[in-house]
């Protein structure tokens, strides 16, 4: 077979690459043409001189600065010579810096100008001062004087500034004084730099937190093994928005009734110990006494045990917040240098309290998922297939039925559909249709692959986040949250989030599988799986990665700033709209030496932990 | 009793891995399960504890429907079948105490799993489980520092601290060489005799059927070829388990 596709004729061969290289060249052209490449510009002189001084503007960062000193010194002359009169010298003086220049010239002539007794090594410029404006210095160059404070210089005489009155040949030299200093721009530069380092430390910080149990989800070989029935899976699709409403009422009565009891660090203070002891014995006593063989009896007080126990948690961690704000302020002033600390547990404690209702309707949605999904497993066991198909079709029916409207309802907020009959009753009544369809297409037994469905929709979003550049999001984070670094460290957690996920998921999916068989073997569950047999083995490349990341999020971090985002973009942006070079080059020396110490630390840490 | 009813197992692309596999294992037997490569010995072990569904069949354990036992209850029944594997399976960056322990989680909350807690009478098992294997001064160890050998009692020892009725053992002692094979196995027949486990294991070398085991099932291409006691296997059945080339080295 091969040896007969050689044989083909070599005309068509050669026609053939004839016209993919014909394509080929096409398409480099094309891109010419789109990316306008035109060295006409390039061969300006005026492009040139600018190339020229921008240059080496950059190689002179502006970092430190020198007191100065200024002596000037003015020779009057006249332009052209007053009728009767020759040029003539001054006599060389003694004693002070002074120039001696001709008394008078011709236009456009050359004359010598020497400067005497100026200070050794002070430099500046040397120009022309016309009559019509004495404030105005028409500079012809610049000199530095030697080491007995003398310069010679070829002064040209404008050729257009004729003039009877007296004009001037003026010098202005400068020397340094004193030690150097840095300059504003420095400091500023100092200050953002920082800023950028931290903004990046926190943002992957909050990435690398949220990723890890995301991770998971977006793994392929956890995922591949987690089936359930049609029952169980329509139960845990309806638990979900059941059991966060629930959540999110339950936090906020929580909240309020913390709220009416806070009357006072002490008091607080007393809460939060009784109630955190109260929780713990609960706790131990729930989970360290689960035993299969109990009574029923047993089995409700452990149950409710463990839901007094769990209220109470919320209670006393709505009681810890506001004690934290109070503290926090209290402290506040009383600090001085480690205000910072107060302040740290002011907005920690406001963060607590603000993102608990949302945390606390996630884990009642979950558990009450569970628990109805674990309901659905006992039902499809139980029951004999005939029955079980009618329970599925109404169960899934409202489950997709419910989804469909909770996501028309998220539409029309994006899209202000504001028509209750697209929004609400064709999704609904679509995903009803598709729910019964669903359940009288499968066999009511078997395991519908749940777990591949979440996996690939955890995978679609994570794209979906990571292609979006973190200086795009800081636009959104800005309005959400004002011009500053915070935005800044909250769109590069954001991507940090998505593209960490990515990256630890692909090493769960690389781990060794036999640990993870014999863990399971065992008969440990799920969970226990993955904390035995999975996250011993990923901690040293997730710690590599997270180094990687964080390398990553200072660099971008350098030029979130520019949309606003916090950091030392903003700086560098508005010196280059300045054009002021010699600024923006301290900036970009700054982020280049950043960036390279960032790499070779997180190099020698990753070093560390594989 | 195990009883085995008809089990067959058709991987994906329709390999057929285990075909009408039926046989039955008395309390406290020491079964050898041989075969070549490839004949079917490790899916089989792995159909009994339902880490490979299988196709068709049932897997009937004292009494119980394994094969149609709920996620919870499979839970259960796994956590007294203890098993043994060829690469010892260890997790490698765990301590030797920790690997070992593992094989408490069936027993315990998951909820205390998560925090890496193990109570004080789980740690006393270990230890005495580690004791048995004469590797007790090991257990701070990382479990990838031990040796092969030490790994696979490593393996023991987390299988036995689950209290097993059975113990599978799937070619415990094929990445082993001939000395510690035998220590290994001396291990699994001490727990054989002393504690009544019963054990299932797969094997490559007939001295070491011949040695300790009480029965043999053969399986040749997912069919099972021979079943009865080791002295029974002569030179025809060997041929017929092994195939028409195979030559008797041990």
């Amino acid at each position: 077979m091969k040896e007969k596709k050689n044989n083909k004729p070599t005309v068509w061969k050669s026609v053939r690459n004839g016209i993919y290289f014909a394509l080929a060249i096409g398409f480099i052209a094309y891109a010419f043409q789109v990316t306008k490449i035109d060295l006409s510009e390039f061969r300006k002189t005026t492009r040139m001189e600018m190339w020229t001084r921008a240059l080496r503007a950059l190689a002179n960062p502006e970092i430190l600065e020198y007191e100065q000193v200024e002596t000037a010194y003015s020779s009057p002359v006249y332009l052209p010579c007053p009728e009767g009169q020759t040029p003539s010298l001054p006599e060389v003086g003694f004693g002070g810096p002074h120039l001696v220049a001709p008394t008078c010239g011709a236009l456009g002539e050359t004359v010598v100008v020497e400067g005497f007794n100026f200070t050794p090594g002070s430099t500046g410029p040397i120009g022309f001062v016309p009559s019509t404006n004495l404030e105005l210095l028409l500079i012809k160059g610049t000199v530095t004087a030697d080491e007995e404070g003398h310069f010679t210089f070829e002064f040209p005489l404008p050729n257009d500034r004729a003039s009877v009155d007296v004009q001037y040949i003026r010098v202005v030299l400068r020397e340094n004084v004193g030690a150097p200093f840095f300059t504003e721009n420095a400091s500023a530069t100092w200050e953002k730099i920082v800023e950028t380092v931290f903004m990046a430390f926190l943002a992957t910080l909050i990435g690398t937190i949220l990723s890890f149990p995301i991770s998971f989800l977006a793994a392929r070989n956890l995922m591949v093994n987690v089936k359930s029935p049609l029952t169980s899976m329509a139960l845990n699709i309806i638990g979900w928005p059941v059991g966060i409403f629930a959540g999110g009422l339950l936090a906020r009565w929580m909240m309020q009734l913390s709220s009416i009891q806070a009357g006072g660090i002490w008091l607080d203070i007393a809460s939060v110990v009784v109630g955190g002891g109260i929780v713990w014995f609960l706790l131990r006593w729930a989970l360290l006494s689960a035993d299969e063989n109990a009574s029923l009896l047993k089995r409700l007080l452990r149950i409710t045990a463990l839901l007094f126990a769990s209220l109470l948690f919320v209670y006393a961690t709505y009681d810890l917040t506001s004690l934290g704000i109070l503290a926090g302020e209290a402290l506040l002033p009383k600090l001085g240098w480690f205000a910072f600390l107060a302040n740290f547990i002011y907005q920690s404690s406001d963060i607590l309290h603000t993102i608990m209702i949302l945390v606390v309707a996630l884990i009642v949605g979950g558990a009450v998922s569970s628990l109805l999904s674990r309901i659905g497993q006992r039902t499809n066991e139980r029951l004999s297939p005939g029955p079980l198909q009618v329970i599925n079709a109404l169960l899934a029916g409202m489950a997709f039925a419910l989804l469909f409207v909770l996501l028309g309802a998220g539409i029309d907020w994006l899209y202000q559909v504001e028509n209750n009959l697209y929004v609400y009753t064709i999704p609904g009544a679509a995903g009803g249709v598709l729910g019964v369809l669903l359940a009288f297409l499968t066999k009511p037994k078997t395991s519908l692959p749940i777990g591949l469905v979440v996996y690939f929709i955890t995978r679609t979003i994570l794209n979906a986040v990571r292609s979006v550049e973190a200086v795009i999001m800081a636009i959104v984070f800005v309005i959400f949250v004002g011009i500053g670094p915070f935005a800044g460290v909250l769109a590069l957690g954001l991507h940090t989030v998505a593209s960490l996920a990515k990256l630890y998921s692909e090493q769960v999916e690389s781990i060794m599988p036999g640990p993870l068989e014999a863990i399971e073997a065992t008969g440990a569950n799920r969970l226990q799986t993955i904390v035995y047999g999975v996250i011993p083995q990923i901690i040293p490349p997730y710690i590599s990665y997270t180094m990687y990341r964080w390398d990553i999020n200072v660099r971008m971090s350098t030029i979130i700033g520019i949309t606003g985002g916090g950091g030392i973009g903003f700086l560098l942006v508005q010196n280059i709209n300045l054009l002021n070079y010699r600024a923006a080059s301290t900036q970009m020396l700054a982020i280049a030496i950043v960036v390279a110490s960032m790499d070779y630390i997180s190099s020698k840490l990753r070093e560390k932990t594989v | 009793m195990l009883h085995i009813k008809n089990l067959t197992k058709v991987y994906e692309g329709s390999v057929q891995a285990l075909t009408d596999v039926s046989f039955e294992v008395p309390k406290g037997q020491f079964l050898a399960v041989i075969g070549l490569s490839g004949s079917g010995k490790s899916t089989l072990l792995r159909c009994i504890n339902r880490l490979i569904e299988p196709t068709s069949g049932q897997v009937i354990w004292n009494g119980i429907d394994v094969t149609a036992a709920s996620p919870e209850e499979l839970r259960r029944i796994r956590r007294k079948i203890g098993m043994v594997f060829q690469n010892f399976n260890l997790v490698h960056r765990s301590k030797v105490m920790t690997n070992v322990l593992a094989g408490r989680l069936g027993y315990n909350s998951p909820a205390w799993s998560l925090i890496n807690r193990f109570s004080r009478e789980d740690k006393e098992k270990a230890m005495k489980q580690l004791t048995r294997v004469g590797i007790e001064d090991k257990g701070g160890y990382r479990a990838d520092e031990l040796s092969g050998g030490q790994q696979q009692r490593v393996g023991i020892a987390r299988a036995m601290i689950q209290d097993p009725d059975m113990i599978l053992a799937d070619e415990p002692v094929a990445s082993l060489d001939p000395v510690l094979a035998h220590s290994i196995m001396r291990y699994l027949e001490q727990i054989n005799k002393e504690d009544g486990v019963t054990v299932l294991c797969s094997l490559h070398f007939l001295d070491i059927v011949h040695k300790y085991a009480n029965r043999v099932v053969a399986l040749n291409e997912g069919r099972v070829v021979f079943e009865g006691l080791p002295r029974e296997i002569d030179d025809k059945k060997f041929k017929e388990i092994y195939g028409r080339d195979a030559e008797r080295v041990g």
